[in-house]
């Protein structure tokens, strides 16, 4: 596979930062990640940048995780771009609900690296 | 559209249980500090010197409210110093390096105990929703958003500062 072009979704840009050293921990060739710090900025950069790998918070101002999700299943040319959420939320309705939105994956905060390897790596087929 | 009763819809208040949550609060916070910063966290010992390790380095205090069947606030206060140490250790980088994030990390830390302590209430989880986080800087400040409240509270030793992690619940 060639590098990988991941976004970002969080209003942390601390967890930002976390989530793309933990991608490169679990040994991913990433191109330059991009980052947004909540779901409407991540529409915008997806109108203009080729994505094929979301991680997003729920939990999040202006446009939450949710509803993000929700949004990009209406898109025809972004529906199939796997997003994984990555959540304080202890919730297991939330889950359901983006998992059920076509979120591919789930990881609860707080995590180790090992744990978002785990979960990203199917998604990608990888 | 059907319109449930109200019975239905109302969700059920958690029953503050002090005995059983204080070591859940305990437990949450260490969960975070040992998975994101690789820090065990220790009781804080020392009552004497508490306030002065953080009047001697500024205060910041991150809040994170609680709303549904647990409804309150959860925060957590330390010095600057130790709020530097804490985005130093999640970030991998040296403490002189990092500015502002140290606000955004102790933001995020409120909000992952809180999101922690209440997965660890059976049959909250569901029912209760988080705010995203509140940061102040400085110590001269009242909170007075809680009636009748319940507080339990956990005291740390990081990096030989006491670090508050307190939960104020309504009644």
């Amino acid at each position: 596979m060639s590098q990988i072009k991941a976004l970002i979704v969080d209003d942390s840009s601390v967890m930002r930062k976390i989530v793309e050293r933990s991608l490169r921990q679990a040994g991913l060739d990433l191109s330059p990640v991009m980052e947004a710090g909540n779901g409407a900025e991540a529409l915008c950069i997806l109108d203009t940048h080729p994505i094929d790998l979301i991680l997003s918070d729920i939990n999040m101002p202006v446009m939450d995780g949710l509803e993000f999700v929700r949004q990009l299943q209406t898109m025809d040319k972004l529906r199939d771009v796997p997003v994984v959420m990555i959540t304080t939320e202890g919730s297991e309705s939330n889950v359901v609900q983006a998992l059920s939105l076509g979120a591919k994956g789930y990881i609860r905060k707080p995590f180790t690296p090992d744990q978002v390897k785990e979960h990203v790596l199917p998604v990608l087929g990888l | 559209m059907t319109m449930k009763p109200f019975a239905e819809t109302s969700l059920p208040a958690a029953v503050f249980d002090r005995a059983t949550w204080t070591p859940l609060l305990d437990l949450s916070a260490r969960e975070v500090f040992d998975i994101m910063l690789g820090t065990r966290l220790q009781p804080f010992e020392s009552s004497a010197d508490e306030s002065t390790a953080l009047a001697n380095d500024g205060e910041f205090t991150a809040l994170v409210g609680l709303a549904g069947s647990l409804c309150g606030v959860l925060s957590i206060r330390c010095n600057n110093q130790a709020a530097r140490i804490m985005a130093s250790k999640m970030l991998g980088m040296p403490p002189e390096e990092v500015d502002n994030d140290s606000w955004d990390a102790l933001g995020e830390i409120a909000n992952m105990i809180a999101g922690n302590f209440k997965g660890k209430l059976s049959g909250v989880g569901n029912h209760c929703m988080l705010s995203v986080p509140t940061i102040i800087v400085g110590s001269d400040y009242e909170t007075r958003s809680l009636a009748a409240a319940n507080m339990i509270e956990a005291i740390f030793n990081f990096e030989q500062t006491p670090l508050w992690v307190t939960l104020e619940l309504h009644e």
